[in-house]
């Protein structure tokens, strides 16, 4: 058994929450400034210009990227021979806490979904654990802001539904969530599994680099497909035209049942925020 | 430049670029077009869901508002707090559409316009046509650049709503787009096929 304190794991956290809302990928940044240099539209040049600025005064001033600095959603392997000296779920909350207080990270988190009071700490998280082989413990933090989040859809397809049911549904997806979303987008597509899973395989899609690749070739495909017909829609920087509408498109999938095809988009902005620290 | 010359050279893709004084008059504003790319110098008010629900229940008792909305623009921002000796956090807009269950009462009321993100619906583009009004967007997830613009910020109502209180702010050429101008056009509505049919 490897111990691992659980103040260790509280200071760790704390620090991932204020770096991923004040630093985008290398990946992200080249991803924008590529499509900066492509676009077509003047206007969706002008803003592209002006998101690439947004994340320089970002990380110079470490004012964060975007005001909506998210519910903060985690993904968490835990080694079979770790054993946390300490509640691990207090302690990633704990650091939540202390990250978004010291670092000047908004408080977006209300108790209650009905009655609506603020936490005024942003906490409580959004914890998903999966329990793996090892001795290590490996934290992704996703702050999610939900301007987009609010134009996320999960569809339960049927297996007749097919390739074609799925890019429907994407696309349709998209175009709905057009300027309220924040565009260009990332967008998170899990495929498979049940009405839950298919969800939290959308959100995890997004915690994967733009211009990476589902490992499996007909996903692949399928990614780079869509990725092409989205920005045929024209939609644009902003919502106001252009040939810039995702950065990328990431898709996650899982076995499912005979009698269903689950499908969850999990839209978000180029401010698709996530680190992964390994204990 | 006339209006048919503006809109021809909007056609062609240039920015047409405007600065506005606000509050601004009433002429200003209805001199706005959709697409138009303004640069805003003066005092607006912040206030986003929460704070515009309690508006609401404040007139539904009959009892009057924390701010006059009246000639006012609304910025519809929660921003991160301000660090020590910055003026403000990160300020970028929130979707608008939340705030069109209580945007045409405040339009009726007076209020210029408002400043968000993404689309509103018919209730309050009928309601921009009513009393002249305009709906701005500014750029999502640009707060961090938004903020520059922002010279003094003041808690002027609802403090103990944390980040959704009532802001006054002071800002210097805070760069915006109107979307909805008080004739009705609707930029979000013509601006991706006109793209697609530029190409």
């Amino acid at each position: 058994m490897r111990e691992i304190q659980a103040e260790e794991i509280t200071s760790t956290v704390a620090e991932m929450c204020i770096d991923a809302n004040l630093h985008l990928s290398k990946e992200m940044q080249c991803r924008i400034e590529e499509a900066e240099k492509k676009e077509k539209n003047p206007l969706g040049q002008k803003i592209l210009g002006q998101l690439m600025q947004n994340m320089s005064i970002a990380n110079q001033d470490q004012i964060p990227i975007c005001q909506d600095t998210g519910m903060s959603v985690f993904f968490v392997k835990v080694g079979q021979e770790v054993h946390v000296n300490g509640n691990l779920t207090d302690a990633i909350n704990e650091g939540v806490r202390k990250g978004y207080t010291e670092g000047y990270l908004r408080k977006s988190v209300v108790n209650d979904p009905i009655l609506r009071e603020n936490t005024k700490d942003n906490t409580p998280a959004i914890i998903h654990y999966d329990i793996v082989p090892g001795d290590e413990l490996t934290i992704t933090v996703a702050p999610k802001g939900f301007g987009s989040e609010n134009m996320s859809r999960v569809y339960m397809l049927k297996p007749a539904d097919g390739v074609e049911g799925i890019k429907n549904a994407v696309i349709e997806t998209v175009r709905d969530a057009g300027p309220n979303a924040c565009p260009p987008f990332v967008v998170g597509v899990g495929i498979g599994g049940d009405f839950e899973l298919v969800a939290e395989l959308s959100k995890k899609a997004l915690t994967r680099e733009p211009g990476s690749h589902n490992l499996q070739p007909h996903i692949a495909r399928l990614e780079e497909e869509l990725f092409e017909e989205i920005n045929k829609l024209g939609i644009g920087p902003a919502g106001l035209g252009g040939s810039t509408t995702a950065l990328a498109i990431n898709i996650e999938t899982y076995a499912t049942h005979i009698a269903g095809m689950p499908l969850a988009i999990n839209m978000c902005c180029h401010v698709d925020r996530h680190k992964t620290v390994s204990l | 430049m006339d209006l048919n010359s503006l809109s021809k050279s909007r056609d062609r893709g240039k920015i047409v670029e405007k600065k506005l004084n606000v509050p601004a008059k009433k002429e200003e504003l209805v001199s706005l077009r959709a697409g138009d790319y303004v640069y805003l110098t003066g005092t607006i008010y912040t206030a986003r869901d929460a704070a515009h629900k309690r508006m609401m229940d404040t007139l539904e008792k009959g009892e009057s508002l924390p701010i006059d909305v009246k000639d006012n623009l609304i910025y519809y921002l929660g921003p991160t707090p301000a660090r020590p000796g910055t003026v403000i956090g990160s300020a970028g807009p929130t979707t608008a559409s939340r705030m069109d269950k209580y945007t045409p009462t405040l339009l009726d009321m007076g209020m210029a316009g408002m400043i968000g993100k993404g689309k509103r619906n018919q209730a309050v583009l009928d309601a921009c046509v009513r009393n002249k009004s305009v709906y701005f967007a500014a750029v999502g997830g640009a707060g961090a650049l938004l903020s520059k613009c922002i010279k003094e910020s003041e808690v002027v109502s609802y403090d103990d709503l944390g980040t959704e209180a009532i802001r006054k702010l002071t800002v210097e050429n805070l760069p915006v787009i109107v979307i909805i101008d008080s004739e009705g056009n609707n930029l979000y509505e013509t601006a991706v096929e006109e793209f697609k049919k530029s190409l």
